[in-house]
C-alpha cells in the first residue's frame, strides 16, 4: 500500500456521544484510527469512550478543527479552515484551530505525523475535505428526518441547511443535537473543484491580528500556577558536563534564587523570576570536565579543517543515482571542468528563543508546553525522561515563534528535558528559557556541505556530469536512512530533471560531529545552489546562454519548461546583464531551478554591488505546486523562503574554533536585515500535478540565482557560502 | 520602583537594573513584548518610551521612571496605532507573528512623529529583523497606514 492510499484509508466517525464532549449537545467527528494499531486497540477505540475529536460543531454554529499540524507562521490553521469549511459549507472565520495533542487519530501522516518537509497541507487535504463533506451530509440528514423530507430535496447554505420547496431554514447549530445521533454516510461527494467558494482563494488568515496587537500566545508565553523560572549555562563545548560550581553559595544567595541544579551539559538556576535565574546562572563559575554526551564535540573542531577534510575525502562512493555512463563520458570528452562547492553550518535563528513549561501532577502524571514539531516524539522522549509511560504524557504544542527546522527531536537540543528535570527536582512546575546564546550554542544546524563536480562539455551544453556529495545529513542522522538513501545529504543534486545523456550521483559518508538538524529547505537549501552554479560553469565553459541551455535540457519536462518561461516572463524578459539600472548601478541577473518537495520552482536574481558587498535588488520567482489552497498564503510562504534564501546566500555561517561555536547571537552571526530584502514577485502556477509542498520549495533556487548573477555582474564564480565572506572589487 | 505604564502607574519591586523587557513581561503580565535577543539587535522587544521605539531588553528599568511607557496592548488607544494595526491585518503582514508586536509599535512611533514618511524615512525607521521575511507587507502597510 503506498502511502498515500494508507492516508486515505481513513474515514469519518462520529463520536459525538463518547467523547469528552457528550451531553453539549455538539456532533463531534474523529476518524477511524490509521494503520498503526493493532486490531485490539482499534476495538477498544471504537468503544470509547475517549475517542478525541477532528471536527466539533457546537450549537453556536462555530466548529473547532483540531489540527494534527501546529501553526507556526505557514498558515496551516487557515488553510485547514479553508479547506472543511469548503466541504462543510461554513465559512472559515466561523472556525476555531487548535493544536490537536499527541496520540492516534493525529498521526495521519500513515501512523506518525510531524510538522515539516512542506508535507502537512497535501497529506490531509482529503481527509479534511472528507470530515467536513461528512458532517454536511450528516446536517442534511438530520433536517431531512426533523422536517419530515427526503434529503436529496436539501441543500445548504453557509452555515445553514435550507429546503427551498417549504422556505424552511435551520442553522448547523440547531441541527447539532440531532446529528449527533446519526450514522456517518460511507460515502459522500466532494465539492466539484469548479464550485469551491473558499479553496483556491486568498482566505484572510485567522491569526493575523492576534499577531498584529501582541495578543498571540507562544511557549515562551505560558503561565500555570506555581510555577517557577529556570535559566541554564550550557556548557561551551558539547561534550562537556559540569564538575562544581566555585561560587556556589553566592549564586544560591542572589535574589529570587530558588536552587542550582547540575544537569548533564549544563547548570541551571530555578528563580522566582527568570531574569533573576538568568542573572544567577550566567554568574555562576562552573567547573567544567569531560562528560557522556551521545555526539561530544571534538575539542580542536574548526569548520575550515572540518571543510577541507570533506573536500580530501576519499572513500567509498556509494550510488544515488545513475544514468547513462558518467565515467567513460568523462573520461573521453575533451573538455572537463571540474569545481568544489560547499555551504556553511546555519542555525535556525526563529525568533522565538527556546522554552518549555513542566508540571507533575497528583496523578503522577506530567504536562509539558512547549515549541514543537513532532508532538508523539517529544512525547517518548519525556516520558522516559520523567519515569512515566508516555500514555501520562501530555505534550501541550504552542504556537511557534517562527520554526524553519527548530524544533524537531534533537538529543541535546531541545529545552523540555531540562524543565522536566528541574520541575521534578524542585517539586514545583517550571519554565525554563534559553536565552539567545544558550539556542546558538545547542542549535542542530543545518549541516556544513560539500560536493565535488566534474562535467564534460560539448558544443551545446553538458554531455556527462558526475557528483560526489560529501558528508552527512539529518535524515541519516536521526531517522537511520543509509548512506545513498538519505535524501537530505544529496537532494537537490540529485532528483534534478535536466536532460544529460551521462550522469552520476555518489555519496561519500563523512559524519559529521555536530548534532545537525533540518532547515528550511533541508538538503536543497544548499545543494541546489552547488548543482545550478555548476550548470551556469558549464554553460560558460560550452560558450552557451544559462537560460537557453535549461531550456534546451528540459525540452521533455513540461513542468519546468513552463516555469522557466514564466519567471523569464515575469522578470520582464530574460537579460543576464551586465546592465546599467535608473540608478546608475551596474546589475545583473542569474537564473536557477529546483524540484523540492513535490513542488517545482523558478528564480531570477537581480544583483548590483555596493560598496564591494552584493545587493539583492528584485526576485522573480515562479512555483509549481500543482495543485494550492490559498494563494495569498503561498505567495506569503514563498516571500518568507525567498527572504530565508537571500540571508544565508548573502550573510549567514555559522563557524567552530576549538569545538565552540564562535557566535552565540544576532550580532556576530547576522540574519537578513529589512534594507538588504529584495522586491519578491510570485507567479504561482497550479499544473494540476499531485499536490506538492509550499513552505520550503521557494527558498532553493534563490541562492543560486543570486551567485549565478554575481558571476556575471563581477566574473567572479563564487563556490562557497556566504557572499559577505568574499571580497568584491568595485562595479 | 514606580513606572508609568499604559497610562498607569505601578509598583515594582526589582533590582534597578532589571531590563524593562522583564519588568513588563515578569512583573506587569504583559507578555505581548517580546524576548528575541536581549541584545538590542533584533527589536522584537521594542517599546514606546515618551513616544520613542525603544529595545527594552537592554534598558535598565530605574531610567525609564519618570517616562510613560507604552507597550502593544495598547496600540490601538490612539488613532495612529489603530490605523498602524488595521494596516497590518488589510495587508496580511505577520507569519509566525513573533516579531509582529515591535513592528506595528516602531511603525506607530514613525506615523506619529512623521505622518506621510519617504521611503528613506520607512527604511532608517523599520529596523527590526523578521525571520519570516515579512518585510516587504511592513513596508507595504507602512506606506498604507500613511496615507490616512
Amino acid at each position: 500500500m503506498t502511502f498515500m492510499q494508507k492516508l486515505l484509508k481513513q474515514a469519518p466517525v462520529n463520536v459525538s456521544r463518547r467523547g469528552f464532549l457528550s451531553g453539549t449537545g455538539a456532533l463531534v467527528l474523529s476518524t477511524t484510527l490509521p494503520v498503526r494499531p493493532s486490531k485490539a486497540q482499534e476495538a477498544e477505540a471504537a468503544a470509547g469512550p475517549a475517542v478525541p475529536a477532528f471536527l466539533e460543531i457546537h450549537e453556536d454554529g462555530t466548529a473547532k478543527l483540531l489540527s494534527p499540524f501546529i501553526e507556526g507562521g505557514q498558515g496551516i490553521y487557515t488553510t485547514f479552515a479553508q479547506v472543511v469549511g469548503e466541504e462543510l459549507d461554513l465559512a472559515p472565520e466561523n472556525f476555531s484551530v487548535e493544536i490537536a495533542p499527541a496520540g492516534p487519530p493525529y498521526d495521519v501522516m500513515g501512523g506518525f505525523r510531524i510538522t515539516g518537509g512542506s508535507m502537512s497541507t497535501r497529506t490531509s487535504y482529503e481527509l479534511m475535505r472528507q470530515l467536513g463533506a461528512s458532517a454536511r451530509a450528516m446536517f442534511l440528514e438530520a433536517a431531512a428526518q426533523d422536517w419530515g423530507v427526503d434529503a436529496s430535496e436539501l441543500t445548504t447554505e453557509p452555515g445553514m441547511v435550507v429546503h427551498e420547496a417549504s422556505g424552511r431554514r435551520a442553522g448547523y447549530g440547531e441541527l447539532a443535537a440531532v446529528a449527533m445521533d446519526l450514522p456517518v454516510p460511507a460515502e459522500v461527494t466532494l465539492r466539484d473543484p469548479s464550485e469551491f467558494r473558499w479553496i483556491k482563494t486568498p482566505v484572510p488568515r485567522l491569526d493575523v491580528r492576534d499577531k498584529s496587537t501582541g495578543q498571540a500566545k507562544y511557549s515562551i508565553d505560558v503561565e500555570v500556577d506555581g510555577m517557577l523560572l529556570a535559566a541554564v549555562q550550557h556548557a561551551p563545548r558539547l561534550g562537556l558536563t559540569p564538575a562544581s560550581v566555585s561560587n556556589l553559595s553566592e549564586i544560591e544567595a542572589m535574589r529570587g534564587v530558588h536552587s542550582v541544579h547540575l544537569l548533564d551539559g549544563a547548570v541551571a538556576v530555578v528563580a522566582g523570576k527568570f531574569w533573576q535565574a538568568r542573572r544567577a546562572v550566567e554568574a555562576a563559575e562552573v567547573e567544567w570536565t569531560e562528560g557522556e554526551a551521545q555526539w561530544p564535540m571534538p575539542a580542536d573542531f574548526s569548520t575550515d579543517v572540518f571543510r577541507d577534510t570533506l573536500a580530501g575525502k576519499k572513500g567509498e562512493i556509494v550510488e544515488v543515482e545513475a544514468k547513462g555512463d558518467a565515467a567513460s563520458a568523462l573520461e573521453s570528452a575533451d573538455t572537463v571542468i571540474e569545481a568544489i562547492y560547499d555551504a556553511p553550518f546555519v542555525v535556525h535563528g526563529q525568533l522565538e528563543p527556546p522554552s518549555a513549561t513542566a508540571r507533575f501532577n497528583d496523578d503522577g502524571t506530567l504536562e509539558v508546553w512547549t515549541s514543537c514539531q513532532a508532538p508523539e516524539m517529544f512525547q517518548g522522549t519525556a516520558a522516559q525522561v520523567a519515569g512515566l509511560d508516555p500514555s501520562q504524557v501530555s505534550i501541550h504544542s504552542q504556537m511557534l515563534g517562527g520554526f524553519f527546522g527548530r524544533h524537531f527531536l534533537y538529543a541535546t537540543s531541545n529545552p523540555f528535558p531540562q524543565a522536566i528535570a528541574l520541575a521534578k527536582a524542585v517539586g514545583q512546575p517550571v519554565k525554563l528559557i534559553w536565552t539567545r546564546e544558550e539556542d546558538f550554542l545547542r542549535d542542530a544546524p543545518r549541516p556544513l556541505g560539500l560536493a565535488r563536480f566534474r562535467g564534460a562539455i560539448g558544443p551545446d551544453g553538458p554531455t556527462a556530469l558526475s557528483v560526489e556529495v560529501v558528508g552527512e545529513g539529518p535524515t541519516g542522522r536521526w531517522y537511520d536512512a543509509p548512506v545513498g538513501s538519505d535524501p537530505s545529504a544529496t537532494e537537490g543534486i540529485s532528483g534534478k530533471s535536466y536532460a544529460i545523456a551521462n550522469s552520476h550521483v555518489g555519496q561519500i559518508f563523512h559524519p559529521n560531529p555536530a548534532v545537525i538538524g533540518y532547515w528550511r529547505a533541508v538538503g536543497h537549501s544548499m545543494h541546489d545552489f552547488m548543482y545550478e552554479g555548476f550548470l551556469d560553469e558549464i554553460a560558460g565553459a560550452a560558450g552557451q546562454d544559462p537560460f537557453e541551455m535549461r531550456r534546451a535540457l528540459l525540452t521533455d519536462n513540461q513542468r519546468l519548461s513552463t516555469l522557466l518561461e514564466a519567471v523569464g516572463e515575469l522578470s520582464g524578459g530574460w537579460q543576464p546583464g551586465p546592465f546599467e539600472a535608473e540608478d546608475g548601478s551596474q546589475r545583473a541577473r542569474g537564473i536557477a531551478m529546483a524540484s523540492p518537495f513535490g513542488s517545482e520552482a523558478a528564480a531570477i536574481a537581480e544583483v548590483s554591488l555596493d560598496g564591494g558587498e552584493v545587493a539583492v535588488h528584485q526576485v522573480w520567482v515562479a512555483i509549481d505546486p500543482g495543485q494550492i489552497v490559498n494563494p495569498a498564503i503561498v505567495e506569503a510562504q514563498v516571500q518568507s523562503a525567498v527572504a530565508l534564501g537571500v540571508s544565508q546566500t548573502l550573510v549567514e555561517e555559522l563557524t567552530y574554533e576549538d569545538g565552540e561555536p564562535t557566535a552565540r547571537n544576532f550580532d556576530l552571526y547576522p540574519i537578513l536585515r529589512p534594507d538588504q530584502m529584495p522586491e519578491v514577485h510570485v507567479r504561482i502556477i497550479e499544473s494540476g500535478a499531485p499536490m506538492g509542498g509550499v513552505g520550503e520549495p521557494g527558498l532553493p533556487a534563490v541562492g543560486p540565482a543570486i551567485v549565478n548573477a554575481v558571476a556575471t555582474l563581477t566574473g567572479e564564480r563564487i563556490r562557497s557560502l556566504p557572499l559577505s565572506k568574499h571580497e568584491f572589487g568595485g562595479a | 520602583m514606580q513606572l508609568t505604564i499604559n497610562g498607569e502607574s505601578r509598583d515594582v519591586d526589582v533590582d534597578p537594573d532589571t531590563p524593562l523587557l522583564w519588568v513588563i513581561r515578569e512583573e506587569l503580565g504583559l507578555t505581548g513584548t517580546k524576548y528575541g535577543c536581549g541584545i538590542a539587535q533584533c527589536g522584537a522587544c521594542t517599546v514606546l518610551v515618551d513616544g520613542y521605539p525603544t529595545r527594552s531588553c537592554q534598558t535598565p528599568a530605574e531610567s525609564v521612571t519618570g517616562a510613560e511607557i507604552k507597550t502593544i496592548e495598547t496600540v490601538e488607544e490612539t488613532e495612529t496605532g489603530r490605523r498602524v494595526v488595521e494596516a497590518w491585518v488589510a495587508n496580511q503582514v505577520p507569519q509566525c507573528g513573533y516579531c509582529q508586536s515591535g513592528q506595528v509599535l516602531a511603525a506607530t512611533a514613525l506615523l506619529t512623529e512623521t505622518p506621510n514618511p519617504t521611503d528613506e524615512d520607512i527604511e532608517y525607521a523599520m529596523v527590526n529583523l523578521c525571520r519570516c521575511g515579512t518585510y516587504n507587507k511592513i513596508r507595504a502597510a507602512v506606506r498604507d497606514a500613511s496615507e490616512a
